[in-house]
């Protein structure tokens, strides 16, 4: 029997097959899965703000792309994947509401998309697919069986990624 | 940077942002009667500090479609505010606003028409105002308003954008759910208030808090 396990904002989990990860409903959020294709192990965070150091509150790690990435990699690592071997497929950061102002704390999904992706750069993971931008919410689905991730949003195609 | 926590609000305050929500919601629901001429009652609104992978599941879940009316709040107090509700429940407003059978309340697929969707924004901007009015008035601050952005998506992707704001003052967001309806049809509504760390204490401090 192969079970769904479901990450909520601001918060991780660790997959390994016949189990299958997700987290619904991302929209200015970035869902980040790693994945260490040869013992088949994935993670998937659910991260909401680009950048730590800029938050005062900042005990809950998941909450950020930079530490959101690194306690993810260390859960992994836990569970026998291995750092140099992680691939990435990211998802997310849609501008929700067509603002006409371009206030900074409307661009927040485009900046969650950007720090994500230097992070994942500075630690060498590369990106093999992504699902950014725009501005609609997504749900996805990662499978470590296949290395698949499904992207599902409201009266679009499903995406196979 | 602001030392707030709303994790460690204390009872009084909650008591005052829920008589905030009282207030706010009951006058929201009077515009709402008299814009459809028919008796429209409310429900005592709940206020809930919770958890940010908590809130999807009190709006009926991450993937529920609902519209997201937002707008942007100036003035003596920054920061945002949204009324959310789901489309179902946002059609059956439709239609009785505009008299007539528009659009299928059962039906996932069907999709507002630019009629439609103007309604849409003229009753957000009516419960909004009257939310918003109340709130201006009780705390004597002065509160602009932006034009209303509508969105249309999943529950959990339009809660994204209020989450996040509160994603940087805490790991908590205040919810305001509101029931309201006529005897027939209940319809169930959610403020999200957001002012700015600042204007929050600004919001306490002008209630003599």
């Amino acid at each position: 029997m192969n079970n769904l396990i479901k990450v909520g904002m601001a918060d991780a989990n660790v997959c390994k097959p016949p189990d299958v990860i997700t987290t619904l409903g991302l929209g200015s959020c970035v869902g980040i899965v790693l994945y260490d294709p040869s013992v088949k192990i994935a993670g998937l965070v659910h991260i909401m703000l680009p950048d730590s150091t800029k938050i005062l509150n900042n005990s809950n790690k998941y909450k950020f792309a930079d530490t959101g990435i690194d306690m993810l990699i260390e859960e992994m690592s836990r569970l026998g994947a291995s750092k140099r071997k992680l691939v990435a497929k990211i998802a997310g950061g849609a501008q929700m509401f067509a603002f006409n102002n371009n206030l900074e704390m409307m661009r927040i999904g485009d900046r969650n998309v950007e720090a994500t992706k230097e992070k994942l750069k500075k630690l060498g993971i590369p990106i093999l697919a992504e699902d950014t931008g725009e501005n609609y919410g997504r749900t996805i689905e990662f499978d470590p069986e296949t290395g698949l991730m499904t992207v599902k949003s409201f009266g679009r195609d499903l995406k196979i990624l | 940077m602001s030392d707030l926590d709303l994790s460690k609000i204390n009872n009084m305050q909650y008591d005052v942002l829920r008589e905030i929500g009282n207030i706010g919601a009951g006058n929201a629901t009077t515009a709402l009667s008299q814009m459809i001429n028919a008796k429209v009652s409310m429900n005592v609104p709940k206020v809930e500090l919770l958890e940010f992978k908590e809130i999807s599941n009190v709006v009926g879940g991450e993937e529920r479609i609902v519209v997201g009316i937002l707008f942007t709040l100036g003035g003596d107090i920054e920061g945002m505010m949204m009324f959310m509700m789901d489309k179902a429940a946002s059609m059956h407003l439709v239609n009785i606003l505009l008299g007539k059978i528009e659009y299928s309340e059962s039906d996932e697929q069907s999709e507002f028409s630019e009629m439609g969707l103007s309604a849409l924004n003229e009753i957000g901007n009516i419960i909004s105002g009257a939310y918003l009015s109340s709130l201006s008035t009780l705390t004597n601050l002065t509160i602009t308003s932006s034009i209303p952005y509508m969105a249309i998506d999943m529950a959990g992707a339009i809660l994204s954008v209020p989450a996040i704001e509160f994603g940087k003052i805490g790991d908590k967001a205040l919810l305001i759910e509101t029931e309201f309806g006529d005897k027939d049809n209940y319809v169930n509504g959610y403020f999200i208030l957001i002012p700015t760390p600042d204007s929050y204490k600004a919001i306490l401090k002008s209630l003599g808090l």
